[in-house]
């Protein structure tokens, strides 16, 4: 089966999480990120959890996103899972070394998260804490690399056993959208063969560079050996592209901003539904996209308005916990 | 070369002695000058496309990260070329070792830095990996 490329180690009979499961039926999925939170009321992850429970499959419980502290992504999967939400747990390289990202990637298994990415991070000079000293001790093909050794080796990176492995499915990120263009593709071949096996993109503007990046990819076969979910955002306002469009890494383009920029600011949001909606149709129609990833700030209310225009309700339920062998 | 950001750790390995400091002194005169070397000790150049992968803020050793800017240069650093972004471009321009861009290096073993990378590379020292790495990567290859 598919989950297990590293030939070996175990023979799955299950999938690994309600995600794998999805992914293994051919549906086009949809995954979300949980809004941050600064507060110490378990209430406050419940109140940002609510409106996306049985609207999507999966939400990411981000890791410090933006090089600014928030809640620990671990502490707001446990939550999740309460709230009936299946999390996607990121793990950055930036806040922790080999040791750290090892015995919190137990953690969340322990707590019971079934999906985990990993990722560089942001850098600290992107935060609000730009004096602090970055770890980077691994990078992020390092760390995809440690999360299969615990699972499919059931060890340490150390080699030291455990005594339960974790079972979770493994997924990584991707940007088409940054220098150097052509290796990019490579550098998604190469994550897989790290142990990825499944993909969140950066977020889709440009749908032509993405064609050309897709293409590049399904020809290395990508698309056969990981689950690739699209990243788009959906903007709330003129201001909310002007900003993004500074973040490195971040390719928006003219047309967009054009068009948000083209309506009075009480229906940009409308605008930025249909924009998403728009540029969601043509990321379905791209071979090799299993599905997309939903991104806002503060935007909840838009994102599930992009799931219902693109006629992608009602989600498939979550059944039993799914538990692999 | 823009030398703006120097984010390696303290050595912690003893100074070495007698024909081991030549070695290091030379290794050290050379590499510094021509790639701003950081002296990790478990020197990948060759697989870099001679752009040492240490000078990047985030210590990757596998690709560049999703921040580099449209203009090729780094999320940190933002007058500085991406060291990946060169990496990519030398490693087309090299007559061998082209595919290294698109092997898994593995994690710095940080003990080395300050060490002389010839010299762990003459005494197998650098091929040392920890033994759940070494596990996954035989079988990567089986595969």
């Amino acid at each position: 089966m598919e989950g297990d490329r590293v030939a070996g180690a175990s023979v799955l009979t299950q999938a690994r999480s309600h995600l794998h499961e999805l992914f293994i039926s051919g549906r086009f999925v949809v995954t979300s990120e949980l809004q941050t939170t600064d507060g110490a009321d378990p209430q406050e992850v419940h109140d940002a959890a609510a409106p996306l429970v049985g609207k999507v499959d999966a939400v990411n419980a981000t890791d410090n996103s933006a090089a600014h502290p928030h809640i620990s992504q671990l502490a707001a999967a446990k939550l999740m899972i309460d709230a009936g939400i299946e999390p996607i747990v990121q793990f950055g390289c930036r806040d922790r070394n080999r040791l750290a990202l090892q015995s919190d990637m137990l953690g969340a298994a322990a707590l019971g998260a079934r999906n985990i990415v990993c990722m560089t991070g942001d850098d600290v000079s992107a935060g609000d804490h730009p004096e602090a000293k970055p770890l980077y001790d691994v990078d992020s093909m390092h760390a995809l690399r440690i999360a299969r050794i615990m699972r499919d080796e059931g060890t340490y990176l150390s080699g030291r056993k455990l005594s339960s492995p974790p079972t979770f499915l493994i997924g990584a990120v991707e940007n088409p959208f940054a220098p150097p263009f052509d290796f990019r593709p490579a550098r998604l071949e190469k994550k897989i063969e790290a142990g990825a096996e499944f993909i969140q993109t950066q977020c889709v503007f440009n749908v032509e560079r993405m064609r050309e990046f897709m293409k590049r990819s399904v020809d290395l076969g990508c698309a056969e050996r990981a689950w690739i979910l699209a990243g788009v955002y959906v903007p709330r306002s003129a201001r909310a592209v002007n900003y993004l469009r500074e973040v490195p890494g971040i390719e928006v383009s003219d047309e967009v901003i054009a068009r948000m920029e083209a309506v009075p600011s009480e229906r940009q949001e409308d605008e930025g539904v249909r924009i998403a909606v728009d540029i969601c149709q043509q990321l379905r129609e791209m071979p090799g996209v299993a599905g997309i990833h939903l991104m806002s700030i503060k935007g909840d209310h838009a994102i599930l308005r992009v799931v219902e225009e693109l006629g992608l309700l009602p989600r498939p339920e979550i059944d039993e916990p799914a538990a692999a062998v | 070369m823009a030398k703006t950001l120097d984010r390696r750790p303290p050595q912690t390995a003893p100074d070495p002695r007698g024909p081991r400091k030549a070695l290091l002194l030379i290794e050290k005169s050379m590499k510094e000058k021509v790639y701003d070397c950081r002296m990790c000790g478990q020197c990948i150049l060759h697989s870099t496309g001679m752009s040492c992968p240490q000078r990047c803020p985030k210590n990757l050793r596998n690709g560049p990260c999703g921040g580099v800017r449209l203009d090729g240069n780094c999320e940190v650093v933002p007058d500085m070329k991406c060291v990946w972004v060169e990496a990519w471009e030398g490693s087309r321009k090299l007559p061998l070792w082209r595919s290294h861009m698109f092997h898994v290096n593995r994690p710095v073993d940080w003990r080395l830095q300050g060490t002389s990378s010839w010299e762990n590379l003459l005494t197998r020292r650098d091929h040392e990996a920890p033994d759940g790495w070494k596990a996954i990567e035989s079988r990567v290859r089986a595969s």
